[in-house]
């Protein structure tokens, strides 16, 4: 495997606001190569679009306090200064985001905007610009892009709005392009065909792409890698495969219990995961996910739990103080389709010591 | 769009319509100091006021005397003529028209200007000690009546009698026509375009400022730095081009209303505009001419109106009539 293009390591985002600090993100570290797609998922507040816009230097602010390093082909571009990552932004890393309608500028033509993203980074003139513009538009798969270039984005359909973003996102040949939520505020038919153009265009022109995600469907048919994101830590990290053939962490396995999948026995039910995700401000305790997790004991709550290998599996690790044979037998169980209380009482989980 | 903008036109007819007869029922039907006897001198004597009453066609019925305004005023554009002394309101009109489109349009530019660069200022620069300064100073200046405003600034720096005069403004009763001294003209204009914008500017730093401060937080400006945009073409091109609408739009309504006369500013600056024609005439009693400031100034107002709603289309391409 090439060496990775983006490397972030132990990334940590504080904000101060008024009503404490907000651990948004708590030590992260995640790398993606050219050509491969890292899929970061987790539920809202769990740092995952905040880490990438940190990235991307859009959380630079006086009440942000940022740490760590997020390496661009080697280049630190956390402590870049901001017209130096004016020069990156939209040029080798570039992203999408999830509300399209929200994200272009009302009041200007679609290739407009494309030719500001354009002339930002490139020396071209206006007709070549808008030539290109008509170009890109093209090829995210805009139909008569000659007449669409100067539609405003209202008159664009929702899929078309994000194929416009995508368009602006590559004008200049991004190596990473990061996608939050690209296809959250679409229709679920639209949703397959945006997430098959990230994929065709990634593998045409040997991109990185980080997908962030709330939901694992998403991810499931074009990720290479997954890392779980909970309370600003990635809590497992692994290839898609693994990750949906053999979690390892009680909330990925709550994730994946929660999304209906045609291999499952019909009338199967979901099983969502309780509760909802800690407070930034006060984060609880030991492992974070505890106050949600059904297989807690009482250990958890004192004790940290750190990303480690799973077996001497280098690509696949977990944050989880479970013993290892533990969480294979409860993942044995859930697989069978039974509910999480039933797999704590046949595992027979104990509080030792 | 073109039946739009003649379905509005008709209305600017029908509102005009509605102003005139409200305006005649105030002024005419309602009672006030009787205009044959302000006519007739000192120590006039029945018939002589009786002779005027008629002469004036006082002595027909109300319906009557407002039809044969209506009458001369859509078939020949006439106001009628001044009960105090016999000029045509039209002419009248015309003649004070030049000042206060003058005083309007030069307080317009200096609103517009400071308005909207302490408002751009003070949104980037959120929570300054400028920002701060600029909006506690806008509070006073909203909260000042521009009658004192004006007094005031006269009384400190008019060049005439200012306790500290400054030689190029110039002080009450001094404007001339641009045709005649452009330099004067100018001179004597600077105090009152100030005092006039004070309130807003005031008014329209805040409001784009917290326009603007809304505007920054929207997706589309987050796009616009992920591009890689210099900040300053973020705050310019992709922040204050959507803030900015509403300014547009109440700058066209505000200098609508100014242009039919500012009374507080041309009194207190001795200025031959429609404010101060319709201040005398009020004064005077003098019933055509208040019937002809009103109708003008009410000309002003609806025709801006409908140019502003008319510009938002093109402000905002979201916007369509029908």
């Amino acid at each position: 495997m090439a060496a990775p293009v983006l490397e972030v390591e132990d990334l940590e985002v504080d904000f101060a606001t008024e009503d404490g600090v907000v651990h948004a993100v708590g030590g992260i570290s995640l790398s993606v190569a050219p050509g491969r797609m890292l899929g970061i998922v987790g539920e809202s507040g769990s740092g995952k679009s905040v880490s990438m816009l940190t990235v991307m230097g859009l959380t630079r602010a006086e009440n942000a306090t940022i740490s760590g390093s997020a390496r661009l082909e080697g280049r630190d571009i956390l402590t870049l200064p901001t017209d130096e990552l004016r020069a990156i932004r939209g040029n080798d890393i570039a992203m999408i985001f999830q509300d399209p309608l929200s994200s272009l500028h009302p009041l200007y033509k679609v290739g407009w905007q494309l030719v500001e993203a354009i002339q930002t980074h490139q020396d071209v003139s206006k007709s070549a610009a808008r030539a290109r513009a008509i170009e890109l538009l093209q090829m995210v798969g805009i139909p008569d892009p000659k007449g669409r270039v100067d539609n405003y984005p209202h008159e664009f359909s929702g899929g078309m709005r994000q194929r416009a973003m995508i368009a602006m996102a590559l004008t200049n040949d991004p190596k990473v392009l990061i996608a939050d939520e690209p296809t959250t505020a679409l229709d679920v038919t639209v949703q397959a065909q945006i997430l098959d153009l990230i994929a065709r265009l990634q593998q045409e022109r040997d991109m990185a792409v980080v997908l962030i995600t709330h939901d694992l469907g998403v991810v499931a048919e074009h990720a290479d890698e997954i890392a779980v994101m909970y309370a600003g830590k990635v809590v497992e990290r692994g290839p898609a495969t693994v990750i949906f053939d053999a979690p390892e962490h009680p909330y990925t396995w709550g994730l994946l219990r929660s999304i209906p999948r045609l291999d499952r026995t019909r009338g199967e039910p979901l099983v969502p995961i309780p509760g909802r995700p800690p407070s930034l401000i006060a984060l609880p305790g030991g492992c974070s996910f505890n106050p949600r997790c059904p297989y807690v004991l009482d250990r958890h709550r004192r004790v940290e739990p750190e990303l480690e290998p799973v077996n001497d599996q280098n690509d696949h690790s977990v944050a989880c103080l479970l013993q290892p044979s533990t969480r294979r037998q409860l993942w044995a169980e859930l697989r069978e389709g039974k509910l999480p209380e039933t797999a704590r009482e046949s595992v027979a989980l104990k509080d030792t010591v | 769009m073109v039946r739009y903008i003649i379905r509005r036109l008709l209305w600017v007819v029908v509102l005009l319509f509605l102003v005139s007869f409200i305006t005649f029922l105030i002024f005419y039907a309602l009672p006030s100091a009787d205009p044959a006897t302000l006519r007739a001198g000192r120590s006039p004597n029945p018939q002589l006021v009786e002779q005027i009453r008629h002469n004036l066609g006082l002595d027909k019925s109300l319906p009557h005397q407002y039809f044969d305004y209506m009458k001369r005023l859509v078939l020949h554009f006439d106001f009628g003529y001044s009960y105090q002394n016999n000029i045509s309101v039209k002419q009248q009109i015309l003649d004070r028209l030049p000042a206060s489109i003058s005083v309007a349009i030069g307080s317009a530019i200096v609103f517009l200007i400071t308005g909207i660069g302490v408002g751009i200022i003070s949104a980037i620069r959120r929570r300054s000690l400028l920002d701060r300064a600029t909006m506690g100073l806008s509070l006073v200046s909203i909260s000042a009546p521009v009658y004192w405003l004006g007094l005031v600034s006269l009384y400190l720096f008019a060049s005439d009698i200012g306790k500290f005069p400054v030689p190029f403004l110039k002080g009450a009763g001094s404007y001339v026509p641009f045709s005649q001294d452009p330099s004067i003209w100018f001179q004597s204009l600077l105090l009152p375009w100030f005092v006039l914008a004070a309130s807003f500017s005031a008014l329209y730093a805040r409001l784009l400022r917290a326009n603007l401060i809304e505007t920054m937080s929207e997706d589309y400006i987050r796009t616009a730095r992920a591009k890689g945009l210099s900040e300053r073409r973020v705050v310019f091109r992709h922040g204050v081009r959507s803030a900015i609408n509403p300014i547009v739009t109440a700058a066209g309504l505000d200098l609508g209303v100014l242009l039919g006369g500012t009374i507080l500013v041309e009194t207190v600056f001795n200025i031959p505009g429609i404010g101060r024609l319709a201040y005398d005439s009020i004064q005077n009693s003098d019933l055509p001419m208040i019937q002809g400031t009103v109708l003008i100034g009410a000309l002003f107002i609806i025709v801006a109106n409908l140019i502003v709603d008319i510009m938002y289309a093109f402000l905002d391409p979201r916007v369509r009539y029908s």
